[in-house]
């Protein structure tokens, strides 16, 4: 198996998908790949309240990546059931149009509930959809908690989706993401309320100085609206040291927190704290 | 045993509720349900199960093609170099066109009134069966089938 890896990513680098789809499970099992750690991949965080169309108008951007001669890759990250661990998973079905054609490749992920979330698996994955060659990676999740914002961390850059007429922009706000994001965008920008959305969003975004520079744009996705503009803007994006700090602290606080959750003494140190044999330091300590 | 399962509806046949009906009850049962959502071609659902890395893919049809849309399903599986993953059907399939689909490497078919238990307790047959190293997948010698 280990001897045939070195085959099977050579392989996935050609541009066989099968091998490619095998070596993201072997990921996902916890098997380490042989492929080098990369900076120079482009890697899009997209998230935002569930229904604003997150799926549908990365489905539209893909057309216009394929069209520009880029190859595009999505991980579409939905929760697992805490109950029965499993998940159904339909991110794609928004995204029919990449089921066609060598240039897309979709792969959606259920978070598993691992200690920590999807995060050991996140970067190999990166990895090795970049050094596959693929030159647009976008990472999908819902943005509604702590969980989704370090997903999105990941990606060197973010884009936050909201539709008009929610509000859960302020819900953003206080969850930290709209700190961390390079762009807001504003989907179903056919129906109403979308310039008052995007109005508000703009102004709240003019009493911070550390904020100022975020783009807020608007799109639909159901008649290409602000489609190509969004695609220009993403690819010519200034990556901003100050996020891009934030995010890597995200990215070390999961791994942190990872590692903590996966301590095999971690039951037991639980336990003394519960009865009171230990304090908190003492449990730092021992850990 | 959690496995990764494609749930599919091939052609234009706008009945959904049976594949989501199933979706959730093998989400429920712990495995991973990727469903394609309504009108997919079969060459689109064999490129989901190969991106996917899924075990298994299950066809819904309620609109009377299963003869022609269920054998191209196989079919690409096959040529695909796919031979190992297990297809199931369900919705309308008479029961003089099953012998037909059986003999082209389906191995379950679900009718109206089946209990989604029975759906579950297939896969899990189908899981042991793949661990002994049985036929189970598509391109595997028929022969076996659910009953």
């Amino acid at each position: 198996m280990v001897l045939n890896l070195e085959q099977n990513i050579s392989l996935a680098k050609h541009g066989n998908r099968r091998e490619l789809a095998r070596l993201l499970s072997i990921i996902e099992s916890g098997k380490k790949l042989p492929v080098e750690e990369s900076n120079q991949s482009w890697v899009l965080g997209v998230t935002g309240p569930p229904g604003v169309g997150k799926s549908t108008l990365i489905g539209v951007m893909i057309e216009e990546w394929v069209r520009r001669g880029e190859k595009v890759a999505v991980l579409a990250i939905d929760p697992s059931s805490p109950k029965s661990g499993g998940a159904l998973l339909g991110d794609r079905m928004r995204m029919t149009s990449a089921d066609n054609g060598e240039s897309v490749f979709i792969r959606s992920l259920a978070t598993r509930n691992h200690p920590g979330g999807l995060m050991p698996f996140l970067n190999p994955m990166i990895n090795l959809l970049s050094y596959c060659g693929w030159t647009r990676i976008i990472i999908e999740t819902v943005g509604s908690g702590q969980s989704e914002i370090r997903i999105v961390a990941f990606a060197n850059r973010i884009m936050l989706v909201d539709g008009p007429d929610r509000g859960d922009i302020i819900q953003a706000e206080k969850a930290g993401i709209i700190e961390l994001a390079d762009i807001i965008v504003i989907n179903k920008s056919d129906l109403p309320n979308a310039d008052n959305a995007a109005n508000s969003i703009k102004k709240s975004l003019e009493y911070s100085d550390k904020n100022n520079d975020i783009i807020v744009m608007q799109t639909s996705s159901i008649n290409n609206n602000g489609i190509s503009e969004l695609i220009e803007k993403l690819d010519n994006l200034n990556v901003n040291n100050e996020r891009n700090l934030l995010r890597v602290k995200e990215r070390l606080i999961s791994a942190w927190d990872h590692k903590l959750l996966s301590n095999p003494s971690l039951d037991e140190i639980l336990l003394d704290l519960q009865s009171g044999e230990i304090n908190l330091d003492e449990a730092l300590q021992n850990l | 045993m959690s496995m990764r399962i494609v749930i599919a509806k091939p052609g234009l046949d706008g009945h959904d509720r049976g594949a989501k009906v199933i979706a959730r009850a093998l989400r429920d049962a712990g495995h991973e349900v990727i469903y394609t959502g309504l009108r997919r071609k079969p060459s689109e659902i064999v490129r989901v199960v190969m991106d996917e890395d899924a075990v298994a893919v299950g066809l819904s049809t309620l609109s009377g093609a299963h003869n022609v849309l269920i054998p191209k399903v196989c079919e690409e599986l096959i040529s695909n170099n796919m031979g190992d993953v297990i297809v199931f059907a369900g919705g309308i399939i008479p029961e003089s066109d099953r012998e037909y689909l059986y003999s082209l490497g389906v191995r379950a078919i679900f009718g109206p009134g089946t209990k989604t238990s029975s759906i579950i307790d297939f896969l899990e047959t189908i899981s042991e069966r793949r661990d002994s190293k049985l036929d189970v997948g598509v391109g595997e010698k028929t022969g076996w089938r659910w009953s």
